[in-house]
């Protein structure tokens, strides 16, 4: 199984990043192989749609799961709509990705339901996706 | 930690002078060097202006893009022109000038063009701004004049002071919102515990009050209302408690207009520092312990009015 | 001749500037008015227009015809903005994101993209009085972009027959205001004389000279604050061209929606002079 987990950092001493469409890299591991590679993620510095890129980023190496700290509303659907597992870990702050992949092995992340909070650009689309638009 | 972010709706309402006031009050009683600051109106940034902080970093900002035609290769077919939906491309004595300021980095010409004679090239469009005031750390930017993707750098700005806040263990940031309703103000709400709606009791003031409130709720982020310039038209006021009372919205107080509020914004100072006993500073006193009670209390009634 | 009133700061008296101007104007010609304060729009609660006109307006979205569609992401390449994405055999647009530009339709090799009108607010318009036609915007709560709508209501045509037009502007120097200035032939700038106005003020000068339009400036609630803002003025060489005092008075009768030239008939003769300069600018 391959999985993505955000990272703050460009190597395997690299810290969790909570943050997903703004992580500054991903690190992709084999779970089997126990192979990885590191990227930098290209949404980084995205002026709005960051969650959608890192998305599209990570559905483009075809992984299985996604660990981050929480998604936002694009990013959640874009993950879904790639058939991508979501999992998250709160906090993390101060683990390494070797802490993390013991984390998920021992079954202790958490799933979202929903998105977890509203989109920092645009419009937040509240819980459930879909598409709101304003009452007025 | 909350996050407790001030707007109005309608511009000039009082958000800065009253941030800067809470942030004081904050800082004498309740927080002890727990406060995080940020001034999220990047467009007109003033809360600086009366807390006058000290100056630590400085990054700019990279908003969008702008299209450069490389005039060398250019054939001057006018597909570029064709194509852009901004008006942002002029013909101009021979030759095709892409306007920066109408730009909108879509980069539609760039695809059309047939002699790939257009790049899109980034731009920096302001300037992120970490300060040190004498109430908590300050997050600002200033958004150059004409600037795109406000809500980016709002959401920059909230970012970083929340990231700080969350190092320090602080216990509240406190944001100075913008006015509107639009993109700077969804991304200053986007995150925030609970929203301060500073209305003034005039038509046009109670009229952008609630389509400020309608945005707050559509985003599901629960707001209270202080009436700020209260005694300038009564029926306002009774306007404003009637819309509270309907939409179950807390209202905390009335604020006096007072010419203190001015001289201690001339003074470059929160009003409840340079005038701690006007009517003003009185006022204002009594709703920031209201609001400090509702933020920190998830017992509280949220639909309980407090006045009169 | 077009003329905008903006400020910098919020709240400064834009609106009600604009609304006595438009009134005196009306005197002595056709006017148009328009409310490009989208966000929050306040002048019609002054000019009380009939508003008899409305207009759907918003910007283009994509609409993929999934027959056609090959996944190719040749969309999702071109979109500067991620407001669409391929993900295996799924294409996702997210309308929130996009800014209407088209290229993803440009770019799609298979033509399998059309576009349909994603609605993001309302132009609204009537008559004011015989001689003022009255258009304003209105952006639908929730929705970020003020520009499109702003965009559309400068073209919509309902009054483009009248000899003066009169845009009131939102507060702030961004976007939204860029658009609002582009195009016209001068700037009344309404600041207020205190630290707040002055550092405002200089935003949106600095905008208006961006643009090439020639600005004057006013200054309400004079007597309270300090001099900084005309020595400022002074400095740059922007002409002062009205002072309306700090008075209880004016903003108990704005509180409850009455214009300047209600509050006192004073205000009718200094109205009819800024609106002579404005006359005379434009025939510079």
């Amino acid at each position: 199984m391959k999985i993505a987990i955000s990272i703050n950092g460009s190597d395997l001493n690299a810290l969790f990043d909570p943050r997903f469409g703004r992580a500054q890299a991903f690190c992709i591991v084999d779970s089997e192989s126990a192979d990885y590679q590191i990227f930098s993620n290209a949404a980084v510095a995205a002026s709005g749609g960051a969650g959608v890129a890192a998305a599209q980023f990570v559905a483009e190496y075809r992984v299985d799961a996604v660990i981050s700290g929480s998604y936002g509303p694009n990013a959640y659907e874009t993950l879904s709509a790639a058939n991508i597992k979501m999992y998250t870990l709160a906090g993390g702050g101060e683990l390494n990705i070797q802490d993390v992949i013991e984390k998920f092995s021992a079954g202790e992340l958490g799933e979202p339901q929903v998105p977890d909070h509203e989109g920092f650009h645009g419009r937040g689309r509240g819980f459930g996706g879909g598409r709101r638009r304003g009452s007025f | 930690m909350k996050q407790l972010v001030i707007l109005s709706g309608k511009g000039g309402t009082g958000k800065t002078s009253l941030t800067a006031a809470f942030a004081h009050l904050a800082s004498q009683n309740q927080f002890d060097n727990s406060l995080v600051l940020a001034d999220a109106d990047v467009d007109a940034a003033n809360l600086e202006l009366v807390l006058q902080p000290q100056m630590l970093e400085e990054e700019d900002f990279w908003g969008g893009q702008i299209a450069i035609i490389n005039q060398d290769t250019c054939a001057v077919c006018g597909d570029c022109q064709a194509v852009c939906r901004f008006d942002a491309i002029n013909y101009v004595d021979g030759l095709y000038i892409v306007d920066p300021i109408a730009c909108e980095g879509c980069a539609a010409c760039a695809f059309q063009c047939p002699t790939e004679s257009i790049h899109m090239q980034e731009q920096v469009v302001g300037k992120f701004i970490i300060s040190d005031s004498r109430f908590g750390p300050l997050f600002h930017a200033n958004l150059f004049p004409g600037g795109e993707n406000s809500g980016k750098l709002v959401t920059l700005v909230k970012q970083r002071a929340r990231l700080k806040a969350l190092d320090d263990h602080s216990e509240l940031v406190l944001v100075d919102g913008p006015p509107g309703i639009g993109c700077p103000v969804i991304s200053a709400t986007s995150g925030a515990d609970m929203v301060l709606i500073v209305a003034e009791p005039t038509v046009s003031g109670v009229h952008d009050m609630r389509r400020v409130l309608e945005t707050t709720q559509h985003f599901g982020v629960p707001a209270m209302v202080c009436i700020n310039k209260a005694d300038i038209y009564p029926q306002g006021v009774a306007e404003i408690k009637k819309y509270c009372q309907e939409n179950e919205l807390p209202l905390l107080g009335e604020i006096p207009f007072d010419i203190a509020m001015t001289s201690a914004m001339v003074e470059g100072e929160p009003v409840t520092a340079s005038y701690p006993d006007s009517p003003v500073s009185i006022a204002i006193a009594d709703i920031w312990e209201k609001v400090i009670d509702r933020l920190f209390d998830s017992n509280v009634d949220s639909n309980l009015i407090s006045l009169d | 001749m077009r003329i905008v009133v903006a400020s910098g700061k919020g709240g400064t008296g834009k609106t009600t500037i604009a609304t006595s101007l438009a009134l005196v104007a009306a005197e002595h010609g056709s006017v148009h008015f328009l409310d490009c304060d989208v966000e929050a729009p306040n002048a019609g609660l002054f000019l009380h227009p009939q508003l008899t006109d409305t207009k759907d307006v918003g910007i283009l979205i994509p609409q993929v015809n999934e027959n056609r569609c090959t996944y190719c992401g040749e969309c999702a390449k071109a979109c500067q903005f991620h407001a669409i994405v391929t993900v295996g055999k799924k294409v996702l647009v997210f309308p929130e994101l996009c800014h209407g530009c088209g290229s993803c339709a440009l770019v799609c090799p298979e033509k399998a993209i059309t576009e349909q009108l994603d609605v993001l607010g309302v132009l609204q318009g009537g008559r004011a009085s015989s001689q003022i036609g009255f258009t304003q915007g209105v952006l639908n709560v929730g929705e970020p972009m003020a520009v499109p709508i702003i965009r559309e209501l400068k073209q919509w045509e309902l009054f483009s027959s009248a000899s003066i037009e009169i845009r009131d502007a939102p507060p702030g120097a961004s976007c939204p205001v860029v658009e609002t200035l582009r195009g016209a032939d001068y700037a009344l700038l309404v600041t207020e004389p205190t630290p707040f106005g002055l550092h405002d003020l200089k935003q949106v000068v600095e905008v208006a000279r961006e643009l090439g339009i020639p600005s004057g400036v006013i200054i309400n609630r004079d007597g309270i604050g300090n001099t900084d803002v005309e020595l400022y003025c002074k400095e740059i060489g922007l002409p002062i061209l009205m002072r309306i005092p700090m008075q209880r008075e004016i903003a108990e009768g704005i509180a409850s929606g009455k214009t300047l030239l209600d509050v006192s008939l004073d205000y009718h003769l200094s109205f009819k002079q800024l609106y002579e300069i404005l006359l005379r600018e434009g025939n510079l």
